[in-house]
């Protein structure tokens, strides 16, 4: 995580609940990060709204398989859209981490790429290791979006970072961050 | 099995157009997202929603959004508010109850969300299925933490979306107009 941020520039960060909230924050806190604590299936219409309010400022969405799972037709809403400017990522280790560690879809062979390309994404691919990650990451801050990166990950729990989470907190940070005085016009 | 448009005519008057101002709602409404600056237009169709949804697909400064369920519509008011634009969420009342735990993260993030909810099930409601989420729909909303005024004249449509959107813009809260069915028109099956 702390490597696909490094090249982030003035990207505009939302993470899905769970782990990619954690891992992002570890990999440093940023005032256009946007953690979502709840709304799951969200993260990805997050993106979406955001992307097309900001069309001149790259949007990266980095969420969990479950967490898209629960709101796969977001893929089909955003496919439509086609927003040039727009990511989603998913750190996907095939699990629910934060309940158990149970399976998820993606377990049994749900091929997210597979359901991302055929919606229409412009860009899409699965990622298995490090080598390839390591030519996809330029990719999420560059490509005419909208691009999708299925990123295949251990199972291995990395630390828990865990950031601000009161709501209008994080709005209100996010905005002005983005926004300058505007935000509370 | 009944061949109901045969024999319909007592169900249009239970319907209960009023006709006055049938065509020009719909118009008012866009006119009144269009001055407030809305941009983004989340939708899931809805006939009584149909000519908005024309008069927003056909306005440059406007986006027309088509979401596979309503709850897409919840987090895409999210990122437009992040983003800096204002958005509003068109749906039938069906689709409310699909929004419940999205809603609950605008809540909590007290981000202005104006949603436009056509009934159905309630006035002169021909489809039994429509009517649990109908009679449900302003209880439950209300429940999450939405505002909710009901209109039931499409003369009042204007006005009421017109406070509505100033309500949710200004405090930054939730707001769900209710339209009647009586202003819509009960769907006709034939």
């Amino acid at each position: 995580m702390a490597d696909i941020l490094k090249q982030r520039g003035d990207t505009l960060v939302v993470a899905g609940l769970g782990a990619p909230v954690w891992d992002t924050a570890a990999a440093g806190d940023h005032a256009l990060n946007f953690y979502t604590w709840g709304g799951m299936g969200g993260a990805a219409m997050i993106g979406l709204g955001l992307a097309l309010a900001q069309p001149a400022r790259r949007v990266l969405v980095i969420t969990g398989d479950g967490e898209l799972l629960m709101g796969l037709g977001s893929l089909a809403t955003i496919a439509v859209q086609r927003p040039r400017n727009l990511a989603v990522v998913v750190m996907d280790n095939e699990r629910y981490g934060e309940t158990g560690m149970q399976d998820t879809h993606t377990r049994f062979g749900v091929d997210l790429t597979g359901i991302a390309k055929a919606a229409g994404f412009r860009a899409s691919g699965t990622v298995y290791g490090a080598a390839q990650l390591k030519t996809w990451i330029p990719r999420f801050h560059r490509d005419a979006g909208p691009l999708f990166c299925d990123v295949k990950v251990t199972t291995e729990a990395a630390p828990m970072v865990l950031p601000a989470r009161e709501g209008p907190a994080l709005k209100n940070r996010f905005r002005e961050a983005l926004l300058g005085a505007k935000a509370f016009e | 099995m009944r061949k109901v448009g045969r024999k319909n005519n007592g169900e249009s008057r239970v319907a209960g157009h009023d006709s006055r101002s049938l065509m020009s709602w719909p118009d008012e409404v866009h006119a009144i997202l269009r001055d407030l600056g809305v941009r983004q237009v989340g939708y899931v169709p809805d006939t009584g929603h149909a000519r908005l949804i024309n008069l927003v697909r056909a306005d440059r400064r406007m986006r027309a959004i088509p979401l596979t369920t309503e709850e897409e519509g919840v987090a895409l008011a999210v990122g437009a508010w992040l983003g800096g634009e204002r958005s509003v969420l068109l749906m039938q009342s069906s689709g409310a109850g699909n929004c419940i735990n999205m809603l609950g993260m605008a809540n909590e993030l007290r981000v202005p969300l104006l949603a436009l909810v056509t009934m159905r099930g309630q006035w002169g409601e021909f489809n039994p299925w429509q009517v649990p989420m109908s009679q449900a729909t302003a209880p439950s909303l209300a429940a999450i933490g939405v505002v909710v005024q009901e209109v039931a004249r499409a003369a009042e449509v204007g006005d009421t979306v017109a406070a509505a959107a100033r309500l949710a813009f200004s405090t930054c809260r939730m707001v769900a107009v209710l339209i009647s069915q009586r202003v819509v028109g009960a769907k006709e099956f034939k």
